[in-house]
């Protein structure tokens, strides 16, 4: 489909944990084939948008990305509602007897997981203006700090006052460190009306700081898509676009303490934590204030200058060691992981709407399917051909989409390629439909209109449709 | 927080009542006895948590050693008939939007009472955060908002203690608030012992202890009206003209499916798995829920028993008397009388388990000692009950297919299309 570039052969060579153990494929021929569409014909895997991990039936409708991986062995299944428990689990503030449930904060946005991932669905954004919903947070940064050893890497910090988020509530007594806010300007863009957004931290920032609006994603599949392997993301790069189709899709590496080195970045808006434990962990010390083996620090995201977040009591005082010991983290991760993936609504009948996505060049960063690598010790996960709809690279979107706060390696501009699998699912499992990194679209067809930069383009050729195509392309995205 | 353990919505079947060894009860009559038993239940949990009401007002209007032992004693006792309630939770979406409201756990306890700061290693002494609680603080800021408890009633706990947006668990109210303020911390670790709070925190005048005993009293008085108004509610959602009863009703096949996901999920995810086994993995003594009181065993005992006579459809009631009828063993025998010989056996050796546990705590072996990493004794009586439920699950997991309740989702099977394979 694409030639991986000269410029994807320097990226992989900066990652140093890349698996060398399976490349090149020798099935890669056969893969290439048994992910190939047919005009008019509904490709025999499609239906199974996660292999053997799929969802079919048995589950209500609500409940579709809260489901287990179908055929988990005992130990795996009990695993599961384990580290669902932990998801569930209210965090209660220090001190408390409940040392497993304690040092909550002091500075935080939920006190659970599910708070923020309702049925595991994405957040909402707010209706209009007005206050941002638990499930949308503001990420703050300034420029500095070190490059890790990674080329082309923007080096940021956290926000020397208020640390790397923007905190909405406290323990008792403390203070959030404000109540961000949005305003949107409806703006008809080429005959469908869009909301653009501005954003009031609710706070006084300094002029370095950079600030970005994140919902929550979806979590289906997370497991899945950590299955994929690091090669098969990269050979989708193209950062030169040597093969001069527009694309221009980048790999963003970053620092991982999972891994302890720099690592290919995968979960995040901006593909910023690198593994499922990263992302895991990193939620639990940003959004709930909760320490871990991967980020001790018992306060959270408080930075130095908030002296009271720093010195108010925690969780870690016990012989835990963190206020969420490894196990709780392994089963947190372990619950996540093992989400398992619906099953399409009617391919066949979307079959339309499905070649003008392919026709249009929507899979140039929509990239329908993988093939997982192998694991002796997993078989869900194992050599399945998932259909993610995503390369899971960074793409400028253009100036409208533009957040202006560097990611590791990923600019201002860019985005990762978001996964669509689920997105039909998003109005039962939510009940709402909010789409973008900021929920800024309350539609997929608003969500199309968004798209510039290296999108523009397909954007336009999307447009150019008359109704009735329109119709059927956005059918099928709706039976993902 | 909803947790589907197997089907909650099916299609309308109409079970036929066929049967070539006995006469099949029809879904209704045994949707009937479930309702019926639930409103025993919710009633008796509702005498129960009056008794404790009057034993709280003495406590409060008299205190003294007696009458705090009254009251615990009064606790313990309101909690037997509320766990055989918690089967109902899962599958009857009225009632698992209202648990969070009664049984939530963990509690936020700085947020209630005083902690015992001294007992941890923090950080600073003159924790300003010490303090800052209902009980000790009439107004206070809470996530950035000013909070007046000048007059501590129900409808302070109920709203400005609640989790905003609109979630179910109130980590300030129910029978483990009850139960804080009742017993205090349990600080013994992994010793026998529970909580110690002495009567003198309820006492008046120079007498008290703690700090702010007429509000504590308030606090106390608030959560157990806040708690018989909350189980007032839910009898009456189960009595005749009820709508947790006419919910139930409406469909039989899905009727049938919440009751065994009720059944299922609490086995599984909520009990074996929540409650016991992940106590065991996070090595914190008071990872447990009754964990003031120590009366966990309990608690695991009595959600057992409440799933057992779900099924067998008879519930002997805190008076003595039997409420029963048609029940879904009558069901399931008259379709596959082995599989309602093996669910039977399922839930008595799952009792037996949990019972050998209860036993063991009732004799002194605290379930704060079982919990200790290396414990193998007390690990074997966790896992005893864990491992019944787990195979109690298959069992039930097999009655929901031999009942035709595992249908596929209701949004319409693709099986018409193109058959969808998976890649090899």
């Amino acid at each position: 489909m694409r030639p991986a570039g000269l410029a994807a052969l320097c990226v992989a060579s900066l990652v140093f944990n890349v698996a060398q153990a399976d490349s090149p494929r020798p099935e890669a021929a056969r893969i290439a084939a048994a992910m190939e569409m047919t005009p008019g014909e509904q490709n025999p895997y499609e239906g199974n948008p996660g292999g053997k991990a799929t969802l079919r039936g048995g589950f209500a409708p609500e409940q579709a990305f809260a489901m287990p991986l179908p055929g988990l062995d005992d130990a795996r299944a009990m695993d599961f509602v384990l580290g669902e428990a932990m998801f569930q689990k209210f965090w209660v503030q220090s001190p408390s007897s409940t040392r497993a449930s304690d040092g909550l904060g002091p500075l935080y946005n939920a006190r659970s997981c599910a708070m923020c991932h309702p049925g595991n669905g994405r957040g909402a954004a707010p209706q209009g203006d007005g206050p941002l919903p638990v499930s949308l947070l503001i990420r703050l940064s300034v420029p500095g700090g070190d490059s890790h050893g990674i080329k082309d890497y923007l080096a940021t910090l956290p926000d020397p006052e208020f640390g790397g988020q923007v905190q909405t509530d406290a323990i008792t007594g403390a203070s959030p460190e404000g109540q961000p806010s949005v305003r949107y300007q409806e703006q008809i863009v080429d005959g469908v009306a869009l909301r653009r957004p501005d954003y009031d931290p609710g706070m006084a920032l300094s002029d370095a700081t950079m600030l970005s609006p994140r919902l929550a994603p979806a979590l289906l599949g997370m497991g899945l898509i950590d299955a994929i392997r690091p090669e098969d993301i990269l050979a989708l790069a193209d950062p030169d676009d040597a093969d001069g189709d527009g694309i221009s899709g980048r790999a963003n590496i970053v620092p991982s303490r999972d891994t302890g080195q720099p690592t290919l970045g995968r979960y995040g808006w901006k593909a910023g934590n690198a593994t499922l434990r990263d992302q895991v962990a990193d939620a639990f010390a940003h959004d709930i204030g909760i320490s871990s083996p991967l980020f001790p620090q018992p306060w959270g995201d408080c930075t130095a200058a908030q002296d009271a977040c720093r010195t108010a009591p925690h969780g870690d005082r016990d012989a835990r060691e963190f206020e969420l010991d490894a196990t709780g983290l392994d089963l947190t991760t372990a619950y996540v992981a093992g989400l398992a993936v619906p099953q399409r609504r009617a391919p066949q009948a979307v079959i339309e709407g499905r070649d003008l996505f392919m026709d249009l060049g929507c899979a140039a960063c929509h990239q329908p399917a993988f093939v997982t690598e192998r694991r002796a010790d997993d078989p869900l996960r194992s050599f399945q051909m998932i259909w993610p709809y995503s390369d899971f690279l960074l793409h400028d979107m253009g100036p409208d989409l533009a957040d202006h706060r560097p990611e590791h390696r990923a600019t201002g501009r860019e985005w990762r390629t978001p996964p669509l699998w689920g997105m039909g699912r998003t109005k039962q499992v939510s009940g709402t439909e909010y789409f973008l990194h900021d929920g800024r679209a309350r539609s997929i067809r608003e969500a199309i209109w968004w798209h510039g930069g290296e999108a523009l383009p397909a954007r336009n050729r999307f447009r150019q449709l008359d109704a009735t195509d329109r119709d059927a392309l956005i059918a099928f995205l709706e039976s993902l | 927080m909803k947790r589907i353990f197997l089907t909650s919505t099916a299609l309308a079947l109409g079970l036929s009542a066929t049967s070539s060894l006995a006469e099949a009860p029809q879904a209704n009559a045994v949707l009937d006895t479930y309702a019926d038993i639930a409103a025993a239940k919710y009633e008796d949990s509702l005498i129960t948590a009056q008794a404790l009401q009057a034993a709280v007002e003495v406590l409060i209007a008299a205190p003294s050693e007696a009458a705090l032992l009254a009251a615990r004693t009064a606790w313990l006792a309101a909690r037997a008939p509320y766990q055989q309630t918690e089967v109902y939770r899962f599958g009857n979406a009225i009632v698992d939007d209202w648990e969070g409201k009664v049984n939530a756990w963990p509690l936020d306890e700085g947020l209630i009472d005083y902690v015992d700061a001294g007992s941890y290693v923090g950080p600073s002494d003159e924790n300003e955060y010490a303090s800052l609680n209902v009980v000790a603080t009439p107004k206070f800021e809470l996530g950035g908002q000013m909070v007046d408890a000048t007059q501590i009633t129900p409808t302070l706990l109920e709203t400005a203690l609640q989790e905003a947006d609109g979630i179910e668990s109130n980590v300030a109210t129910g029978y483990h608030a009850i139960e804080f303020l009742l017993w205090g911390q349990d600080l013994h670790g992994h010793d026998a012992g529970a909580g110690e709070r002495p009567w003198t925190d309820y006492a008046t005048g120079d007498a008290c202890t703690g700090g702010h005993c007429d509000r504590r009293g308030d606090y106390l008085k608030a959560a157990t009206d806040l708690l018989v108004s909350d189980l007032e509610w839910m009898t009456a959602q189960w009595q005749e003209g009820g709508a947790a009863r006419a919910e139930l009703m409406q469909d039989g096949s899905a009727g049938l499916s919440a009751m065994l996901t009720g059944m299922g999920s609490l086995s599984y995810g909520e009990q074996a798995g929540e409650r016991m086994r992940l106590g065991l993995l996070l090595n914190d003594p008071e990872e447990e829920h009754d964990c003031f009181s120590d009366n966990t065993h309990n608690s695991h005992y009595y959600d057992g028993k409440g799933i057992q006579n779900v099924y067998l459809g008879s519930y002997t009631r805190v008076d003595g008397s039997v409420v029963s009828g048609a029940s879904l063993a009558d069901l399931v025998a008259a379709k596959d009388p082995a599989l309602n010989v093996e669910m039977t056996a399922r839930l008595d050796e799952t009792m037996q388990a949990l019972g050998a546990l209860k036993a063991a705590a009732d004799g002194g072996f605290a379930y704060d000692q079982m919990l200790e990493r290396g414990n193998e004794k007390g690990e074997a009586l966790i896992m005893g009950g864990v491992n019944g439920l787990i195979a109690q699950t298959k069992s039930i997991e097999r009655i929901v297919t031999t009942l035709g309740l595992d249908q596929l989702e209701i949004e319409g099977s693709d099986s018409l299309d193109a058959p969808n394979a998976v890649f090899q």
